[in-house]
């Protein structure tokens, strides 16, 4: 393996810039004559828009000009990119989402006019001198009794605020119900999965430009996937072909998921950019933050685990309801349904499954998929429910799940909930965990947290994952109005150099270095030779961005894909000058040789002839070095692991400190250890933030409580310990080229209920003993459950 | 009004209004874009600078209270001939920042503890990073890395 090839801890290229404050984020980037747009956002969840008068505001200092939903008559709403089927084999309900409110107000922070200045102090100004005329409604903010009859509906054209209620595996319904009725124990659990604001450090930016010469439109955007935008906004939204729309997204400052989806605000400064003829930019303050970018989580959910009287699983009922807030945004109704039925066999053999899951329409802002989207949802419910069955039991909860895993020989598995899995060795990355966290020493450090009054928990919990989405013939009966593949065009110049254009987007993710690394090992020369270009629909193919931790698994083997038909034409041309047959030509270390011969050429030899085709087999191939490949997945890859969390609670306070993190994690192969043990220390710090400190409140009449980093609790670095990291189980992924299987949600799915099970573990331990507690645990929640 | 200050050794001036933020001055009228806006509310720290020295949330400051100061953004960090600092180097080298937008704060903050306090304890970072917020990295390695960056011995990143 070259030094900085598959499996290299390669230090990151893209580091030199961050570190010098040269990166280049979309705030970074101001154009000639750009005016500026201030939204007047809604300040009350539910209102009836009866007058919006802007005379006042349109005479003001600066102001270009002002924006309403009458504007945007000719206008489409915001597309949603999946139509799930309810139980009946109905389409879900799925209301418009107008760019600027239409008629009624459904959530604080919905845009409701836009002002147009030349400066941004100007524009806000002036927003403050449109006077609205607004009826009051009453809000719907809590799910059950969105669902109730007579309920107040957040769109008056649709027959309740049920989105959809949807079975899986419907078939199962009365076989699960009948083995919970005759099952030796029943392990029931309500719990709250929070909601949360994924609160990326960027704040979104939108930065819309028309170029009149050629009647073409750019939009330069924080977008974790420019192509899905380009063809969201363009062919459902704003009527521009995409030959004639460019989305740029540089360099994007975190994402994790909220930044996939396709928003108002780009709409907007693209279509008032074309209006105005000029540029217009938007840059999300942090409190509009809050109140527009999608939410995450927010699910109810009843949960109930059959077993025998040998402690074997013998099914799983689950009942959630899943908030959409007001409007659909992009992919919000796959997450409680495909995203997260789908994951509720977890890594055990439970016979049967089913799940209904209710998913309403409430007055507050839309929710969408957050790192993990759907699966953390799904492993919290399984790894709450296994945890207290134990307890219930009395027996080791690391026990309780070995004996119920899928075991190693059993793979190919295919679960009662419509997936297979291909690979996995669950006991491994258990064992693993438990040695590094010292699980059989705990009884000593209780003792040691004791002795200075802290009381001392431990918890465990075991997740799996379903990565690198999708198979998109699969996706696409599944209601998905996407393909899910992935694109990578690896252009070899004439000096050897290659520049790779890849569908898939970085934003923290490191892809400037550890794609090279692959393409460099295929090749056998040195990384630094090959270069990364993202983010930009000009100049990459049609791809669909990342989430869902699927670049390297969906990205990576279109790239791996796309090398190997350059190495096999460069064969050809290095077999027609060695005047060998292709097929003895052997690549290696950066040199093409005639197998058994002494006879070779260097990379560079060949990628010259391929440019200069003097010496070259003009009648069988074409000159030239470049070839593009479309990755489409046969499958998902199912990454999991064991995360293992200690925690201290102070009885006085009911303070929760976590001590000490472990996690051992099975990624498959892995092409940069250092990045991934990057990845998933991140993802821990935002579970550990979900378990302990972040909720996004709404109160009753749909005002956002935690709107601003001042009430929204963020982890900092106090709250978070050093997290260790174990990647040595590799069971690989059987149906890519890399055997990859994706790592960048796996921290914040496995998390937060490890955390949880810590502290019940505590409490339980201290005779204090508590079924649940809703995250976030905060002092006064843990304290009222420790004190009740 | 018009104000100069010298930032990152060169003098610096501009036109601006009362309430025009020092980081709006750095960012909107010196071009200065390695200070970045986090929030709204002295949260985040991603507009960490110095000012006179002293590590200042440049959101919380007006840019004419600065007039006549030295201030020193992250752009002014790397050495002389370019290359990265001691503390910028071991960002890198332990992998201590991923999506790169609270990385200028991160290192402006660590620069001023180590500063003030050459060999800190584990404790110490952590609680010297209270006013700097990272999404993405949990932290561990951004305490890795300016523990290093002190001098003191840590476990290096994944072989
Ligand atoms: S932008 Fe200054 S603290 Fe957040
Ligand atoms: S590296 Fe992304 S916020 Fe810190």
């Amino acid at each position: 393996m070259p030094k900085d090839g598959i499996g290299a801890s390669t230090k990151r290229r893209e580091d030199i810039r961050f570190l010098t404050g040269r990166g280049r984020y979309t705030d970074d980037i101001n154009l000639p004559h750009q005016a500026h747009v201030h939204f007047l956002r809604a300040d009350v969840a539910h209102a009836r828009i009866n007058g919006i008068d802007t005379a006042m505001a349109a005479g003001m200092p600066g102001v270009i000009r002002i924006f309403t939903a009458a504007d945007f008559a000719g206008v489409g709403g915001l597309p949603c990119g999946w139509q799930v089927t309810d139980r009946e084999g109905q389409p879900m309900q799925e209301p418009k989402h107008p760019v600027l409110a239409e008629g009624k107000i459904r959530h604080v922070g919905e845009i409701v006019a836009a002002v147009v200045a030349e400066t941004l102090e100007q524009a806000r100004d002036a927003a403050e001198a449109i006077a609205l005329d607004l009826e009051d409604l009453p809000a719907v903010i809590d799910m059950k009794a969105a669902c109730e009859a007579g309920a107040v509906k957040v769109h008056d054209d649709l027959s309740s605020n049920l989105c959809y209620s949807w079975g899986f595996v419907e078939d199962n319904r009365e076989a699960v119900d009948q083995a919970i009725a005759e099952a030796a124990h029943v392990t029931t659990l309500e719990l709250v999965n929070n909601r949360l604001v994924a609160n990326p450090m960027e704040p979104r930016v939108a930065l819309g430009d028309y170029a009149f010469h050629d009647d073409s439109s750019t939009l330069y955007t924080t977008s974790q996937n420019p192509h899905v935008i380009r063809l969201l906004m363009g062919a459902f939204v704003l009527g521009i072909p995409e030959h004639k729309l460019r989305v740029v997204a540089p360099d994007v400052g975190g994402g994790f998921g909220t930044k996939i989806f396709h928003y108002a605000e780009e709409a907007f400064v693209t279509f008032a950019a074309k209006e105005l003829k000029q540029p217009v930019k938007w840059t999300s303050t942090r409190s509009e933050a809050f109140i527009s970018d999608a939410h995450g989580r927010d699910h109810v959910t009843k949960v109930e685990l059959a077993l025998d009287a040998d402690n074997n699983f013998t099914a799983l009922r689950c009942l959630t309801y899943a908030n959409m807030g007001a409007y659909l945004s992009t992919f919000a109704p796959s997450v409680p349904t495909w995203l997260h039925g789908t994951l509720l066999a977890g890594n055990y053999r439970t016979p049967l499954i089913y799940t209904n899951v209710r998913a309403v329409f409430t007055n507050t802002v839309p929710v969408d998929a957050y790192r993990g989207a759907g699966r953390p949802e799904a492993t919290f419910q399984l790894e709450r429910v296994v945890d207290k069955a134990a307890r219930e039991l009395g027996v080791d909860p690391a026990e309780l799940r070995r004996q119920n895993f899928i075991r190693k020989d059993q793979f190919p598995y295919a679960t009662p909930v419509a997936v297979e899995y291909d690979t996995g060795d669950y006991e491994a990355t258990l064992d693993t965990c438990l040695g590094l966290a010292d699980y059989a020493g705990f009884a000593a450090r209780a003792e040691a947290s004791r002795a200075r009054g802290k009381l001392r928990g431990i918890g465990l919990s075991h997740y799996i994952e379903a990565c690198g989405i999708a198979p998109s013939n699969l996706v696409g009966q599944l209601g998905a109005r996407a393909g899910l593949y992935e694109s990578a065009t690896v252009r070899v110049n004439a000096t050897g150099g290659i520049v790779v254009m890849t569908g898939s987007h970085s934003h923290g993710q490191g892809h400037e270095t550890s794609f090279p690394q692959v393409v460099a090992d295929m090749i056998g020369i040195d990384a630094s030779q090959v270069e990364i270009v993202h983010g930009d629909t000009a100049n990459t193919p049609m791809g669909m961005g990342t989430y869902g931790s699927r670049s390297i698994a969906v990205g990576g083997s279109a790239m791996v894909r796309a090398t190997e038909k350059i190495i096999a034409k460069a064969k050809k041309i290095a077999g027609h000058m060695l005047e060998a047959s292709d097929e003895d030509i052997e690549l290696k270390e950066g040199r093409f040789t005639v197998a058994g011969t002494d006879k070779s050429l260097a990379w560079g030899d060949v990628t010259l002839a391929a440019y200069v085709p003097h010496n070259y087999p003009l009648d069988q191939i074409e000159p030239g070095l470049e070839e593009t490949a479309f990755y489409d997945p046969a499958n998902f890859t199912y990454p999991s692991g064991c995360y293992i969390c200690e925690v201290e609670v102070d009885p006085g306070t009911g303070k929760v400190e976590v001590c000490s993190f472990t996690a051992a994690d099975d990624f498959g192969n892995i092409i940069n250890p250092m990045i991934v043990e990057g990845q998933v220390q991140g993802g821990i710090g935002q579970g550990i933030g979900q378990a302990l400190l972040e909720h996004c409140r709404y109160d009753a009449d749909g005002q956002l409580l935690s709107a601003s980093y001042m009430d929204y609790a963020m982890p900092r670095a106090s709250d978070v310990p050093n997290i260790a990291v174990d990647h040595s189980c590799q069971t690989p992924c059987t149906h890519n080229p890399l055997g990859v299987k994706g790592c960048g949600e796996a921290g914040a799915i496995g998390s937060p209920p490890a955390v949880v099970n810590a502290v019940i573990d505590a409490l339980e331990r201290a005779g204090k003993p508590v079924a649940h507690i809703d995250m976030p645990l905060s002092p006064a929640r843990v304290w009222a459950a420790m004190n009740s | 009004m018009k104000i100069t200050m010298t930032v990152n050794g060169r003098p610096c001036s501009g036109e601006v209004e009362g309430r025009t933020l020092l980081v709006q001055f750095l960012r909107d009228i010196q071009g200065l874009t390695g200070t970045h806006v986090g929030c709204d509310t002295s949260q985040c720290g991603a507009c960490t600078v110095h000012v006179d020295g002293r590590q200042v949330k440049s959101c919380t400051m007006f840019a004419a209270e600065a007039e006549g100061a030295e201030v020193t953004t992250i752009e002014g960090m790397a050495n002389a001939d370019g290359s990265l600092s001691v503390i910028q180097q071991a960002f890198q080298d332990h992998h201590g920042l991923q999506c790169g937008f609270c990385t200028p704060g991160m290192v402006m903050a660590a620069a001023a503890l180590l500063k003030d306090n050459p060999r800190p304890s584990e404790a110490e970072v952590r609680a010297h990073l209270e006013g700097n917020l990272c999404r993405c990295t949990g932290y561990h390695n951004i305490v890795k890395a300016i523990l290093a960056a002190s001098g003191q011995a840590v476990a290096v990143a994944a072989e």
